[in-house]
């Protein structure tokens, strides 16, 4: 196992697959000559060449288009979206192009594409710079949305979207390309659906996905050291499907939920994972779940504000001991 | 220009250029977060053109390069450098920061920060100005990389057919980001790409503040005349990296060299000089008299404003007691 970081595991993913299969591209603003905006195909354009490593112009619905039209003739695209508030512009290809042409063409045309992009909410970069998207991708039909936690997931899961015949959006964190982590040195494929049991527990499931995966954790070790609460914690590196057994296990096991979000609360992975909970083991429960999320505002520039929208561990904790009744 | 504009303009443009270079020194004292662009080397731009127009009283609206435009428009240096700082006394009460600088009452209608998104803004807000019967016109100043977004195409069309009263100002650097514009984009002279749409449009240095004021001239004329849209090129360059985190280290050193030795501020001082409206000394005093006016007004202001309270998160998130929100008789 090598230590390396989350952009080099992402990286390393899409070097291996572009050297592997003439077919693959990767295409994107800055994706080339500078080497990517989060250093994700540093090297690559040196390696492959222009054709293959493609520095597109600022046109997102346009260069995404043409990703998806590529990949419905055998190109296998891996897009780079600067950052997921760009994603936006694009939300007209990939919803009504790439997630629907398998279902309307009876499963004549597929659109294998790699959507990669940042969301998050960053260090002041203010409203129009730190949406937390995943919720919107994931509520549409005929698209995958996975979204890594760690360096070992981004890779595995790069590598899995790649070979995938099916649109895959990975939505990644701004704030994580310089974490560290072990990674498989042999090839390894994550799997693209399903959850993983980051911490065992007994007494409670604190459900997170990638950066909320790492409050949910700093609160559980809080949490066991200080208040002798023995937390699960569940990475729910699948949003689109969500892993509804998995949601289950655990809470039929702890009897308890939290769910931790970045984004806003409304129409969201927490609003969601309480619905599964609902429909699959309502009368497990102990206690009514709870969600963690960002306040309902676009996000302000002010530092102070900022941090007051956006949860953290010490929200996660305050929530599972207002669970407990310790406060 | 007379030669008293001049005078004042190459104040004004040296206080633009002191203030951002300021704003450099506060990021990395870690005054100012988030995203910041600056202007340096591309002054002439918004000056050459705000002078042919009318600050204050024609709409204006830009990308995230925002903060001179700001201020040529009327707004305050002390509240834009407040909204750096993110205070209360900012701009946008700190809720903005340096992509989204407004001052409506100005009529500086923002600063944003996805790229061609005020294209169709502008069209907007000259449609309305068209409807309103205002004298006032509509200013869009964009990147040469923005041209590459369909809102781009979709807005000169538009304005066409609508004949709105806007004017398109592209600020071609040659760049944007790591990207030199004859990588991304088919033809480097943009103002051919407007052909299609019949728009009249115009290419000039946008280094000679007097070539931008001339040109701008005629642009800012035919669109308050009721003639329609215009497309008005300016060539640029700036003079540092696109952002505070960009390297810069993608353009060749001569190219910067060139560009340099075309200083819009250095062309116009040096031009008062030989015609002897000014001396070398007059100069250093002029640039003095900013640096303390920066020092001792604007930073000391920023500085000292309140952080707005977080019990106000929510405030501006949506209209305060709309009437309509409960329905009812009205
Ligand atoms: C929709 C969108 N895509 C990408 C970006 C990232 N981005 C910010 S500025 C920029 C370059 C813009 O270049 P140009 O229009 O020439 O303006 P300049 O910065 O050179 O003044 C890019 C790619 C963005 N902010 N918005
Ligand atoms: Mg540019």
């Amino acid at each position: 196992m090598a230590v390396m970081m989350y952009w080099e595991a992402i990286r390393r993913a899409q070097d291996e697959e572009l050297a592997r299969d003439p077919m693959v591209i990767v295409m994107g603003e800055d994706v080339g000559v500078a080497g990517g905006t989060y250093k994700a195909t540093k090297g690559l354009y040196e390696k492959y060449g222009a054709e293959r490593v493609i520095d597109t112009p600022i046109s997102e619905n346009g260069f995404t288009g043409l990703g998806i039209g590529a990949s419905f003739i055998g190109v296998r695209p891996i897009i780079e979206i600067m950052s997921v508030n760009f994603a936006w512009l694009a939300m007209d290809q990939i919803f009504n192009s790439a997630a629907k042409v398998r279902y309307m063409s009876g499963g004549q045309l597929e659109a294998p594409v790699v959507i990669r992009s940042p969301g998050g909410t960053a260090h002041q970069l203010g409203a129009q710079h730190s949406a937390r998207m995943e919720k919107v991708f994931m509520g549409v039909a005929g698209l995958r949305v996975v979204t890594p936690s760690n360096p070992r997931q981004a890779y595995g899961l790069v590598k899995s979207a790649v070979r995938c015949n099916d649109p895959v959006f990975i939505n990644e964190h701004e704030l994580m390309y310089n974490m560290k982590g072990e990674v498989p040195d042999e090839e390894y494929f994550h799997p693209l659906e399903g959850s993983e049991v980051a911490r065992q527990g007994r007494d409670v499931t604190l459900f997170g996905y990638n950066i909320s995966v790492h409050w949910c954790l700093e609160a559980a070790e809080f949490l066991a050291s200080h208040h002798g609460i023995d937390c699960e914690v569940v990475d729910l590196y699948s949003l689109s499907p969500l892993d509804r057994a998995g949601i289950k296990a655990s809470v039929s096991k702890t009897h308890r939920a939290i769910i931790a979000e970045e984004a806003e609360a409304p129409v969201g992975v927490g609003s969601e994972v309480m619905a599964i909970i609902n429909e699959e083991c309502f009368f497990e429960l102990d206690a009514a779940p709870v969600r963690v999320s960002a306040r309902n505002v676009p996000i302000p520039y002010n530092h102070r504000l900022e941090k007051a929208a956006i949860p953290g561990a010490k929200d996660v904790v305050h929530a599972v001991l207002k669970m407990f009744g310790k406060q | 220009m007379t030669p008293a504009d001049k005078k004042r303009v190459l104040r004004e443009m040296l206080f633009a250029r002191r203030f951002e270079e300021r704003c450099y020194e506060a990021y990395v004292e870690r005054k100012i977060g988030g995203f910041l662009h600056l202007y340096p080397g591309q002054e002439a731009c918004a000056f050459g053109v705000m002078e042919a127009a009318r600050p204050g009283h024609d709409y204006v609206i830009t990308g995230y390069r925002d903060h001179v435009h700001a201020i040529k428009c009327g707004a305050d240096p002390k509240a834009v450098m407040a909204e750096l700082y993110g205070k209360e006394t900012g701009s946008s009460k700190g809720r903005g920061g340096s992509m989204h600088i407004f001052d409506v009452e100005h009529h500086f209608m923002g600063g944003y920060a996805l790229v061609g998104g005020p294209f169709p803004l502008a069209a907007g807000i000259a449609k309305g100005l068209k409807m309103k019967g205002s004298d006032a016109i509509s200013i869009c100043f964009l990147g040469d990389a923005a041209n590459n977004q369909g809102t781009f195409h979709e807005s000169l069309n538009m304005a066409k057919v609508w004949n709105l009263p806007v004017l398109y100002v592209c600020e071609n650097n040659l760049y944007g980001i790591g990207t030199r514009i004859d990588r991304s984009t088919a033809v480097i002279d943009q103002y051919k790409r407007v052909s299609g749409y019949d728009i009249p449009a115009a290419q000039t240095d946008g280094q000679d503040i007097e070539k931008v004021y001339e040109a701008a001239k005629i642009a800012v004329d035919h669109v308050r005349s009721g003639k329609g849209p215009y497309f008005l090129e300016l060539m640029t360059y700036r003079y540092r990296g696109h952002s505070m985190s960009d390297s810069n280290a993608y353009r060749p050193k001569d190219e910067e060299r060139m560009w340099s030795k075309r200083d819009p501020i250095i062309m116009l001082r040096d031009r008062l000089i030989e015609a002897k409206q000014i001396t070398l000394d007059d100069y250093k005093a002029m640039d003095t008299a900013v640096l303390e006016e920066i020092e001792n007004e604007i930073i000391k202001f920023a500085e000292a404003s309140p952080e707005p309270s977080v019990d106000e998160l929510e405030k501006y998130v949506l209209a305060d007691n709309d009437p309509y929100v409960r329905g009812g008789k009205h």
